[in-house]
């Protein structure tokens, strides 16, 4: 029997473990330095924050592992020996593999700035992050400065905040994830993030982090020269491929651990997926190389479990989604929404009256193509707009049939027709809501 | 605002201290007269001399030295007579009941005589206080959203001290409450004003237990009112479940007794209302013209028509999670607790046995209780039918819905009766899982397997094990509170009412995979 080994138990190495388990008898095996057992890194924020305790966070009980037959090692790999098929670990005996699978997932980026190792300086990405920052702030803190303007960023305020230590968060953009998001909405998170008293400040980077006699963080300045005195730092500027233990092998690596449509490396049995895999070519050409989601790592896990167990997949995802939530607003995407309108590209707006509720919709001017979605503060179905995207249907069409997308729990406010008055205004167009469809509804799933 | 806190935790803990210690706070004196008025006539023929030798002209401090000393000589009695078998002699009431009736009209003195007073010092500032408590909570809280903060981080919602007081408090009361009213006569004295106004009786246990469900769920509901206000579910199903506590299950009944009717609960439905197929309750109906003959009507179409097409149309949240009162406590006083419940697959599976056990047990014990009533004959299969009541009231009426059902909240959630014990919840599960259009929609791919949803079912459905599948969540068990869908941060969960089509899908394939089209 092959003996298959996937390093990292996050979500990509897992759903790889969990389905090459469903389709096949091999011998699986899991190694993480990190924890035992798989938990939802999406999560850590509400074990600080006391939604959740750390149990509550991993989706299946012990007994899951021994039942499915896959063998869970706590133990760092420190060296790969491809030739001999061989990983060399910290602690434990030498594991044999017959094929490979890399999950290694990311750390956060540190750009060099100065003092980014004193203590009290850290990022959020894994257990270990979170237990440091249980520690760091143990005593409470006066104030916390947060660098870099993403999801984990403002994930980080609001744990902080949730205990009521002061947050500056610096964000290098003229807006809040305006990489992604564009102004409008950018705009609206901004508003929200002012309402839970997130001191933020646009266009300023870090320039220094400054100890004190202890080594630990004093204050930063920034790179309009203002001293911000705090006692935590966090850097949340992105993520990386976790590869620094793979650098000098005969893996081919770049920023990630470089990988073709079918997830291969350069190494005969060697796998990479999730965070750390980055594609020569991306089998999708609106997609880039790397891609640190949740949902992109469980694909690609899914789509690896094929080919290990002989039939041979390449990765293909489908229309482009994500989520998030912003403190207390929710956010959702389908299709591509870019910061900016594409060329011949048109983006509609409209957000409710007090500012915390809105929508965004991207199409092509002419053709009327619908190209995608934000949302805020209002839920959709994922089955509807992978549909209409797949179908290649227009923006009209598409707000047409939004009462059939809505998701939102029963009672709530419907705005619909309030959207569509707005669009009929500005377009000159009449488009009518048509009422929710069971029977449309249910024809998104097939 | 967080003094304003302060101080209204402080009133409150005033409010149940004086509610608490009021059984020692009281005087009794006992007179013949009150033994002759309280006293059934055999009773008082049976026990009046000794008690007039111990009870009577003399001042007592506790109401249980004159209720143990009545149970005391009762049952001395009663073995005397079933000693010497003179079996048309035994007392077959609750001594229990004719002791605290003795209590009640023996109290004197102060707190006897300034009723008012005792009812505002400690209903008035318990509720006073709780609001206080809660109303900050509007700013303190921040912009509306899900406030779970700290809920693991405090004693009294993570299994600390708090809750493990409270635990206790809830148990040692549901134990006075069932078993041993008497000491309770000082609470019950409390709220004969208001029972005199009602119905036009002084205060039975049970009204007293009326008057506090409803208090109680009124002052937590303001708290589900500010905690939820972000979501437009939970205020409705609030306002339901409050509604029918307060109209339903205490106003209506009390009303009926001041009319002379039948006292009724009509949204109380059978097999919860367990007693409502016995022989005396059907007796009594039938001889109270033709309201009681409407009851006796209705109480069979409810269980037997209304409660199954609304399930199917609605599951079974029309009846737990919005109408009946055992699910409207949980769903206010127990809200701080519903993360408890235990989401193992082995409570499941022990879920599954007892719940349909208790089932089981009442539906025996009703066609005994019903075949008893046809042919009047009181043993089936050499088994006293009365006997198959007492142990279902005892067991399950009492000790299973009660104490452990109320008092299991700070320690095993808020659920544990309806979860594990109620026969209605069983029979309407059974329902939903098979025959209704009520679902949890899964929104495609969205899940990203935080556990919030599963952390937060009260009745321990590992939600997430199907929402990270993009299986809709179809459960017997599931009384469509909706904390699911609102605690979810990535709009994955909907509840709602559609065709029975695709309700339940067996291989999910989480879309936005395009590799992979069959889950095979």
């Amino acid at each position: 029997m092959e003996n298959i080994v996937i390093i990292g138990n996050g979500i990509s190495g897992i759903t790889a473990a969990r389905h090459i388990r469903k389709k096949s008898n091999l011998n699986i095996t899991v190694i993480s330095s990190e924890t035992k057992y798989f938990f939802s890194r999406t999560a850590l924020m509400y074990i600080y924050m006391g939604h959740m305790k750390f149990e509550h966070t991993q989706p299946y009980e012990p007994w899951f592992w021994e039942k499915n037959r896959i063998n869970l090692i706590q133990d760092y790999v420190e060296t790969i020996d491809f030739k001999n098929k061989s990983l060399s670990l910290k602690n434990g005996q030498p594991v044999k593999y017959d094929k490979l699978i890399l999950a290694v997932g990311s750390k956060p980026n540190k750009f060099g700035w100065p003092g980014q190792d004193l203590k009290g300086v850290q990022g959020l990405y894994s257990y270990q992050d979170l237990l440091e920052l249980e520690e760091n702030t143990k005593n409470g803190i006066k104030r916390a400065v947060i660098v870099g303007g993403g999801l984990i960023g403002i994930e980080l305020a609001e744990m902080l905040l949730s205990r009521n230590y002061p947050v500056t968060f610096l964000v290098r953009e003229k807006s809040f994830w305006g990489n992604i998001l564009p102004k409008e909405d950018s705009e609206l998170i901004m508003r929200h993030m002012a309402e839970h008293h997130v001191d933020l400040k646009t266009e300023t980077e870090l320039k220094e982090i400054i100890p004190n006699n202890n080594g630990r963080v004093k204050s930063i300045i920034t790179n309009n020269r203002e001293e911000i005195e705090c006692e935590l730092v966090g850097l949340t500027a992105g993520v990386s491929p976790n590869i620094d233990f793979l650098k000098n092998s005969e893996l081919d690596l770049d920023k990630g651990i470089l990988v073709n449509e079918f997830l291969e490396t350069n190494q005969k049995d060697v796998y990479a997926i999730g965070d750390c895999a980055q594609f020569k070519q991306h089998p999708k050409k609106d997609r880039k190389p790397i891609e640190q989601v949740w949902y992109t790592g469980r694909m690609m896990g899914e789509t690896v479990a094929n080919t290990v167990c002989g039939k041979k997949l390449a990765y293909n995802p489908g229309h482009w989604f994500n989520s998030a939530k912003f403190f207390d607003i929710e956010y959702q995407t389908y299709g591509w929404v870019f910061n900016k309108a594409l060329e011949n590209e048109e983006h509609f707006f409209w957000q409710d009256k007090t500012g915390k509720i809105a929508i965004r919709l991207a199409y092509d001017k002419d053709s009327r193509l619908f190209h995608g979605i934000n949302t805020y503060g209002i839920r959709m179905r994922h089955h509807a707009f992978d549909k209409w995207l797949t179908e290649k249907r227009t923006v009209e069409y598409v707000l047409e049939h939004l009462k059939d997308a809505n998701f939102d729990p029963e009672f709530y406010t419907n705005y619909e027709s309030l959207i569509l008055n707005e669009f009929n205004l500005k377009n000159n167009t009449y488009v009518k809501p048509k009422s929710k469809s069971w029977k449309r509804i249910l024809s998104f799933n097939s | 605002m967080r003094i304003l806190q302060k101080i209204g935790l402080i009133i409150f803990i005033i409010g149940i201290t004086i509610f608490t210690i009021s059984p020692f706070i009281g005087s009794y004196k006992v007179t013949d007269d009150i033994l002759k008025t309280n006293l059934s006539e055999q009773q008082y023929a049976n026990l009046s001399k000794k008690l007039n030798e111990k009870l009577v002209g003399q001042k007592f401090s506790f109401a249980w030295q004159i209720s143990s000393v009545f149970v005391n000589e009762y049952e001395l009695k009663n073995e005397a007579f079933k000693n010497n078998q003179e079996w048309d002699k035994v007392m077959y009431d609750n001594p229990q009941e004719v002791a605290l009736s003795l209590t009640k009209s023996s109290a004197t003195g102060f707190y006897a005589t300034n009723i008012l007073l005792f009812f505002l010092l400690s209903f008035g500032f318990g509720v006073l206080g709780a609001i206080m408590y809660f109303l900050p909570d509007v700013i303190l809280l921040g912009p509306p959203g899900i406030k779970n903060n700290h809920i693991y981080r405090r004693p009294s919602t993570n299994r600390g001290l708090i809750a493990y007081l409270v635990f206790a408090y809830l148990i040692g009361f549901y134990i006075l409450l069932y078993f041993y009213p008497a000491q309770l006569t000082n609470q019950i004295l409390l709220v004969d004003p208001l029972s005199l106004l009602l119905n036009g009786n002084p205060a039975s246990r049970w009204f007293l237990y009326g008057v506090l469900y409803c208090t109680v769920m009124l002052t937590m509901g303001v708290r589900m009112y500010i905690k939820y206000r972000n979501n437009k579910y939970q205020i409705v199903r609030t306002t339901s479940v409050l509604f029918f506590q307060v109209a339903f299950a205490f106003l209506i009944p009390e009303l009926l007794i001041r009319f002379n009717m039948p006292s009724m609960d009509f949204k109380n439905a059978w097999p919860l209302n367990y007693s409502f197929f016995f022989d005396w309750n059907i007796d009594n109906l039938l001889n109270s013209g033709a309201i009681g003959a409407f009851m006796l009507f209705w109480g069979i179409v409810l269980t037997l028509i209304i409660v199954p097409v609304f399930s199917y149309f609605y599951g079974k949240r029309w009846y737990c999670s919005w109408v009946c009162g055992c699910g409207g406590l949980a769903e206010t006083l127990g809200d701080p607790y519903r993360q408890h419940s235990n989401k193992t697959l082995k409570a499941w599976k022990f879920e599954r046995w007892i719940v349909h056990g208790v089932l089981v047990f009442a539906v025996v014990m009703t066609g005994a209780a019903l075949y008893t009533f046809f042919t009047n004959q009181n043993t089936l299969l050499g088994i006293e039918t009365y006997s198959i009541q007492k142990a279902y009231g005892f067991l399950i009426g009492s000790i299973f819905a009660g104490v452990i059902g109320t008092g299991f909240y700070p320690i095993f959630g808020n659920r544990v009766w309806c979860r594990f014990g109620c026969p209605l919840a069983a029979y309407i599960g059974i329902i939903q899982r098979f025959k209704s259009r009520f679902r949890i929609t899964t929104n495609g791919g969205q899940c990203i397997s935080c556990g919030n949803c599963s952390t937060y079912c009260e009745q321990g459905i590992d939600v997430r094990w199907y929402a990270q599948r993009g299986e809709n969540i179809v459960r017997a068990s599931c009384v469509g509170c909706g904390v699911c869908s609102a605690v979810c941060p990535r709009g994955v969960l909907k509840l709602e009412n559609g065709p029975e089509q695709d309700r339940i899908i067996e291989n999910p394939i989480i879309i936005g995979n395009d590799g992979i089209k069959l889950n095979l």
